[in-house]
């Protein structure tokens, strides 16, 4: 169970994260949408940790973030940023099996690796398993990344534009695994997404921020309107229904 | 050819090295004298007193030296640097000159203690520049370093010369083995030993290498796991600065050319590493007492000149090969 209550972020004078509350207790996933710079990244930051909270808290699973062990953290909530892997010349399967680390402290057990393997299956990476990441491409090497993840096997899962660099068929594929997980392994999942299709098709609720504040909150087929998305993006668009999929299309 | 095959062939390479190192040099004692039994006094006093230490310090500088590179690689995120282009050999050196000024008849092990402490300060303060400025990659970081490293050395020089050690500091800033000597080297056995945790802590360091974000989401203590990397790489510099004087370029080299083959597991190249550079130094300190026989060239120059090359090599190698 993920829930934020008043978070605050300050750079400076300005606010670019502002008193957000937020409770995510069922299975499922969210997507966060929301223009460049609103927020989204900072949120899920503090709420994973990964930055200091200005004002506000953050509980997992009723542990305070700023206050638990960190090894504690690691085995509730996983969290993918939008750029990784500063210094990455490990194979991919090494990388993922670091994903394990939470739980093995290093030492891999039989159980440990049967979820590497899974993870790599699951993200179509067995071919690519003993490759140097660095000679990977961005989409390939974006998807070792929630293999690691995905091995981490946390009740709590944020994931900062997965999609990034994601040709259509793995992005397609993505977001099924997305839901796979939520539907069969009954994970919280936080999605950052920019597509609203993709959220609007695979999202159970759309949270959209905009310069720091949570502006809508609610079903994806309550958020995804015209005049809702015109209102977050300040750009008019049209809303479709298509073979029952409802769909966004900007106007030229 | 498998790891173990590579390690195998390495270690013989090191070992005919080390028999090798043994029997050159300006003293007079021959394989065949030995062969023969006819070994005197002075002969064996030569080799237990001069050439085994001397051969024994070179190894053991050069495998820690190796391992703080690569350490120090993963502590800031970055190929390019290594404990002489950051700082903390030219802080370890300052340190030297400091409680020289203050305490000439210390202990060396008192003395080492001190560089220890300056250089862990000054690795402190490149870290912590680094995260201050956001910088990630690319050659911004080690331009920072050498700049820092440029300031600490002008700083030594300056107390050096007030102090009337320049000549000291001259012996620590250029790493040679020729005054290598039983009793004297000793203190780099710690550095080997500080060395070895980096093998039992690969994961931790390996991990910390990936950046904050995904050392911290996997649980990682990851200030506590830099601070220990900082105070294994300050004293491997320290002892290495106390006894022999710094070595350019093997801290830099030799985990570039393992990681670029290799990879970055810590796990499977901490050994390579350490292997590598314990047969790069001793190899450049052997051919330093032939090049000119019998008068001797530093290994600082050798490596200087060797590194460099290599390094240029390495350099071109990695932009074509990995963007
Ligand atoms: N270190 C920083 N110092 C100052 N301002 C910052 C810093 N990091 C982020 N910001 C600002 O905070 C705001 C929110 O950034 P954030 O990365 O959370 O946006 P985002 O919603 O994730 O955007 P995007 O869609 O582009 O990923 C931006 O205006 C950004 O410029
Ligand atoms: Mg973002």
């Amino acid at each position: 169970m993920i829930e934020a209550s008043a978070l605050t972020k300050l750079y400076g004078d300005s606010r670019v994260v502002d008193r957000v509350s937020l409770t995510l207790d069922q299975p499922g996933v969210t997507a966060i949408i929301g223009p460049n710079g609103a927020g989204k990244s900072t949120l899920l930051s503090m709420i994973a940790r990964l930055l200091p909270i200005d004002k506000g808290r953050a509980f997992i699973d009723g542990l305070d973030v700023t206050r638990t062990k960190g090894s504690e953290l690691a085995r509730r909530i996983a969290v993918l940023k939008q750029e990784n892997g500063l210094l990455a010349r490990l194979t991919v399967r090494d990388l993922i099996g670091f994903g394990r680390f939470p739980h093995s402290r290093g030492r891999l057990t039989a159980a440990d690796r049967a979820k590497v393997d899974e993870a790599i299956s699951f993200l179509d990476l067995t071919p690519l398993s003993d490759r140097f990441l660095d000679e990977l491409s961005g989409g390939q090497r974006q998807r070792a990344f929630v293999a690691m993840v995905l091995a981490q096997d946390t009740p709590a899962i944020l994931l900062d534009e997965p999609l990034n660099n994601l040709d259509i068929r793995h992005a397609v594929a993505m977001m099924r695994l997305v839901r796979k997980a939520a539907d069969d392994l009954g994970k919280i999942i936080v999605v950052v997404l920019h597509d609203i299709n993709f959220a609007s098709c695979y999202a159970d609720r759309i949270i959209a921020m905009q310069e720091g504040r949570i502006v809508v909150d609610g079903p994806a087929a309550a958020v995804v309107t015209e005049e809702t998305v015109e209102a977050v993006f300040g750009l008019p668009v049209m809303v479709r229904e298509i073979e029952g999929q409802r769909t966004c299309l900007f106007r030229r | 050819m498998s790891d173990r095959h590579i390690l195998s062939l390495g270690c013989l390479g090191l070992v005919l090295l080390f028999v090798a190192s043994l029997f050159i040099g300006a003293g007079d004692l021959s394989f065949r004298t030995i062969a023969n039994g006819e070994m005197d006094g002075e002969a064996l006093r030569l080799l237990l007193v001069s050439r085994l230490p001397r051969t024994v310090a070179a190894m053991l500088a050069g495998a820690s030296l190796a391992v703080a590179g690569l350490l120090m690689q993963m502590l800031s995120s970055n190929r390019f640097v290594e404990p002489s282009t950051i700082g903390t050999t030219e802080a370890a050196g300052l340190g030297m000159v400091v409680v020289t000024l203050l305490a000439p008849g210390a202990l060396i092990f008192v003395k080492a203690l001190v560089a220890a402490g300056f250089a862990i300060a000054g690795t402190a303060v490149f870290l912590i520049l680094i995260r201050r400025l956001r910088l990630k990659s690319g050659l911004l970081v080690p331009l920072v370093g050498l700049v820092l490293a440029g300031i600490i050395q002008a700083a030594a020089h300056f107390v050096a010369y007030r102090a009337d050690l320049l000549q000291s500091l001259g012996a620590w800033s250029s790493g040679d083995f020729s005054m290598v000597l039983q009793g004297r080297y000793e203190l780099l056995w710690i550095g080997a030993m500080l060395g070895s945790v980096a093998l039992i802590a690969a994961d931790r360091f390996t991990l910390a290498g990936l950046g904050r974000d995904v050392s911290v989401n996997l649980g990682l203590a990851y200030e506590r796991v830099v601070a220990l990397g900082l105070v294994i790489v300050s004293a491997i510099a320290a002892v290495t600065v106390a006894t022999i004087g710094s070595i350019p370029f093997v801290g830099l080299v030799v985990p570039n050319l393992v990681t670029m083959t290799m990879g970055d597991n810590g796990r499977r190249i901490v050994p390579f590493v350490a292997l590598w550079g314990a047969i790069l130094v001793l190899g450049c300190d052997v051919l330093g007492r032939l090049l000119r026989y019998p008068y001797e060239i530093p290994v600082s120059v050798i490596m200087g000149v060797a590194g460099s090359a290599l390094f240029l090599m390495l350099l071109a190698r990695r932009r074509t090969a990995h963007g």
